[in-house]
């Protein structure tokens, strides 16, 4: 496999807690522009995965490359500016900020500095525009000045999404979007998930199999922090590997 | 400075370090285990060297003065866990240092409305009030070789009780993770009130004792706060451990410090701090 | 955490009971009659305090950062006014000012990495310590006189082209002096958090981590604040010594550092006006119990820890929601 062929990849990734590895030689490719999916059971080592890959932890060992760039042991914020942006999976807005300021914090991100100390922030016209576009994009466009706090969850969840659109990555990595919605809300999102895979590449990891089957077009199976098996949405469905650890009998019904 | 006056200074730095760690031990344990940063702990010095110089003046003696100071202490604390500390446990640490300050200024206060506003000193009992003669001209008082043989006994004391006792389990499973203790069906209400009280009571000794070498005084526990907080930072928070090495550390440094740069000998401790925190952030332990 | 906007409401009667706060030397005059020159010199004492208080809420309020040591940018600002003053003449404000300011805010540059790559009750402990250096350090230095303080005799000139503009030896002159900075200290910090830079410390105060993920790097913008805290505070030193003509250790001491803290938690935490309230309220009562007893800390104390068991959104908490309240109504 050389190099060019994905835009993000991790080689070997793993993560020790104390005497417990949560990722152990994890090997993901990304390519551009596709949705890929990683699930797997509860402490299969996803959000670790998710976190190693963002910055906000550290690797104990391999790589993660961008581009080729190896980009592990980076801080969150210089992966951020690196253009993956992420979604947390516990609800992670600013609850005293309005919808618009949440998203225009997020856009600021992308000034070469914000240690800009007399300008208003809202006089800045293209980070206004950017976190604009966000809450359009995100489907919030008619919520721009209520306060995030007193937004219903499902809209939450759609502006972190929003500010994540706003720091106008490259690629998305969206830890658990659908986490707690009921149906409604979820078939919202995965609408707008759908449309993301269009114009970014999309990591997701998430446990709704209907929307996972819904929008990848690869899937990633972790189990025991570990890497099970990847491939096409197709190829890892037929997986008796996949099936016995994993999909079990729920995974006839699809 | 020849070798006897070193090994003076150098028994004297280690008399102060176990002095500091039997306070900042309580310290840490409080944090470590309660989640609660206490900045009365330092009153709880001045009241043991209050008590023992008051006890000592009725009960004639001082052994008998700090024997019946320490429960006192602990009872004390104790109630102050019940009745003030307990409703802080779910609020940030913010509201602690403001309740715990509050406390600070009620019990120095206090102690000026019972004790006044003198400074006293307490003779060593006569059992200890003699001196080893090292030359012609220096000797060493063994009152503080005593008072180190105490502090190192309760030292070890405690590292047997945290190493080998259900007590001391339960407080390594509080220090090292709050929830677990909860989940082990430890009754949490009853080792904080436990841990407070005990942590009150070892300042409360530490006072006591050492008045024979150092003036009872009003404010003498906010000193001696911040030279434990010191302490805690460098050794790490919630590690008894670090609290003993930074304790040695401390008292080393503040007695060489008088020793070498008489006019800023306060300020040593510090620059051994800033030091520490350069090279560990979170302290030696943590 | 701030909400940028105060209810209209409540901005009135803020701007009312300054109004009446401004017009104190004429009224005051009338009612106190015997007090009424003490009662000068309290209030703008009290109105230096309120812009200590202010300063430190940004770090507690707005960054999330508990410094129990920032008392000592105070003091160090008193220090060197006290230090760069001519004995006998005046000293040129123009220049000692921004000097004093300056090394406030230096020492903080350096005080603050050290303590910010540590958070929460460790980033507590920390500044406390580092702000008892900062006692200990003037306390034991006879250059500095020691535990006795350091005087000003005369006090700072403040000239253009050789004509005095204001003699800050007038008492009247320097209340509406105390009252301008604490005025213009309010609304440059109201226009910094209205600014790029406000709006990343406010939400790292909320959420550190989040505003890491999208991309910004909170040590520096929770240094800069802390910078910018140190140096206002550096310029409250350098006012209370002007008004005092002297300094102490204790300026720069935890005692001071955690009595400023209450008043910013009495006033409320994180929304600017609340901790110049606490300012006021905090002073008034400690002067209303020293009248009343010499044991007045014992009550100081009990209020204390009654307003962090009853108030814990302090004053300001109350007053917004009276304000939200009458909003709501109309």
């Amino acid at each position: 496999m050389s190099q060019s062929d994905f835009i993000l990849e991790t080689r070997a990734l793993t993560k020790v807690f104390g005497g417990l590895v949560a990722n152990s030689e994890v090997t993901i490719g990304f390519r551009e522009r596709q949705a890929h999916a990683v699930i797997g059971p509860n402490g299969a080592g996803k959000s670790t995965f998710v976190n190693l890959l963002t910055g906000h932890l550290t690797p104990s060992g391999g790589q993660v490359l961008l581009k080729g760039a190896n980009i592990a042991g980076f801080p969150a914020h210089k992966v951020s500016r690196l253009g993956i942006g992420r979604s947390y999976q516990k609800t992670n807005v600013f609850p005293s900020f309005t919808c618009f300021e949440n998203t225009r914090l997020a856009a600021q991100s992308r000034l070469a500095t914000s240690m800009r100390f007399f300008r208003p922030a809202c006089s800045y016209k293209a980070v206004s525009e950017q976190a604009g576009c966000a809450l359009e994009a995100a489907g919030l466009g008619s919520k721009a000045s209520r306060m995030a706090g007193a937004l219903s969850y499902g809209e939450q969840r759609q502006l972190e999404i929003a500010m994540v659109l706003a720091t106008a990555p490259e690629i998305l990595v969206l830890d658990e979007p659908l986490a707690g919605m009921g149906k409604e809300e979820s078939e919202k999102m995965v609408g707008l998930l759908k449309g993301l895979a269009r114009d970014y590449t999309l990591i997701l990891v998430e446990h709704d199999m209907d929307a996972v089957f819904a929008i990848a077009e690869v899937l990633s199976v972790m189990v025991n922090g570990t890497l099970l098996e990847s491939g096409p949405l197709e190829q890892v469905r037929a997986s008796r590997a996949v099936q016995d650890a994993y999909l079990g009998d729920g995974a006839e019904a699809y | 400075m020849d070798i006897w006056m070193a090994l003076i200074q150098m028994l004297n730095g280690i008399q102060y370090g176990l002095l500091l760690f039997l306070v900042a031990s309580g310290l840490t344990l409080i944090f470590g285990i309660m989640g609660i940063i206490n900045l009365a702990h330092g009153a709880f010095y001045m009241l043991g060297a209050y008590l023992a110089w008051w006890l000592a003046g009725i009960t004639g003696s001082l052994g008998a003065a700090v024997l019946l100071s320490l429960p006192l202490a602990a009872g004390i604390g104790y109630a102050i866990e019940v009745l003030l500390v307990r409703a802080l446990y779910k609020r940030d640490h913010l509201d602690q240092v403001l309740l715990t300050y509050g406390l600070i200024l009620i019990f120095n206060e206090a102690q000026r409305v019972f004790w006044g506003n003198d400074v006293h000193g307490v003779a060593a009992p006569a059992m200890l009030d003699w001196s080893v003669k090292l030359t012609d001209t220096l000797s060493y008082p063994v009152y503080r070789l005593a008072l180190s043989g105490v502090c190192g006994v309760l030292a070890v004391a405690m590292y047997l009780v945290i190493s080998k006792t259900r007590f001391g389990m339960w407080v390594r499973a509080g220090a090292s993770n709050r929830d677990m203790v909860a989940a082990l069906g430890i009754d949490v209400k009853l080792l904080f009130g436990l841990v407070f009280a005990v942590g009150a009571a070892l300042a409360g000794l530490a006072g006591a004792i050492s008045t024979p070498i150092s003036s009872v005084a009003p404010g003498m526990g906010d000193n001696v706060l911040i030279l434990c907080f010191v302490v805690v930072v460098i050794g790490g928070v919630g590690s008894v451990k670090g609290a003993f090495l930074g304790a040695m550390l401390i008292g080393l440094a503040d007695t060489f410090g008088k020793v070498f740069v008489p006019d800023f000998a306060s300020f040593t401790v510090y620059g051994v701090m800033a030091a520490v925190l350069l090279w560990k952030p979170k302290g030696l332990f943590s | 955490m701030i909400s940028t906007s105060v209810p209209k409401r409540l901005a009135i009667l803020l701007l009312a009971v300054l109004t009446v706060l401004a017009l104190f030397p004429v009224w005051g005059k009338l009612v106190f009659a015997a007090k009424f020159a003490f009662l000068m010199q309290k209030l703008t004492g009290i109105m230096i305090l309120a812009i200590l208080a202010m300063s430190l809420d940004l770090l507690v309020g707005m960054a999330g950062l508990v410094s129990l040591g920032h008392a000592a940018f105070f003091g160090l600002g008193g220090y060197m006014l006290a230090m760069l003053s001519p004995q006998y003449e005046a000293a040129n404000l123009w220049l000692v000012l921004p000097a004093a300011v300056a090394t406030s805010a230096l020492a903080a540059t350096v005080v603050g990495f050290l303590s910010i790559r540590s958070s929460g009750i460790y980033f507590i402990m920390v500044t406390l310590a580092f702000g008892q250096m900062g006692f200990y350090f003037f306390n034991d230095s006879k250059a500095a006189g020691g535990s006795d303080g350091a005087y000003v005799h005369v006090k700072p000139a403040v000239e253009a082209f050789g004509v005095t503009l204001l003699d800050l030896d007038q008492k009247l002159t320097f209340f509406y002096v105390a009252l301008g900075a604490m005025v213009a200290v309010y609304a440059f910090l109201k226009v910094l958090l209205a600014s790029p830079f406000g709006r990343v410390v406010s939400a790292i105060g909320v959420n550190e981590n989040r505003v890491q993920g999208l991309g910004f790097n909170p040590r520096a913008y929770k240094l800069a604040a802390f910078v910018i805290a140190g140096g206002v505070a550096g310029l409250a030193g350098v006012l209370a010594t002007t008004q005092y003509g002297f300094v102490s250790p204790a300026s720069l001491g935890w005692h001071q550092s955690a009595h400023v803290l209450v008043m910013v938690i009495l006033g409320g935490m994180g929304t600017l006006f609340g901790p110049v309230l606490g300012a006021f309220i905090l002073e008034l009562a400690h002067f209303a119990f020293e009248s009343m007893t010499d044991h007045w800390l014992l009550p100081m104390g009990a209020l204390i820890i009654a307003i962090v068991l009853l108030l814990p959104k302090g004053v300001a908490g109350l007053l917004l929601q009276w304000g939200k309240d009458k909003e709501d109504a109309t």
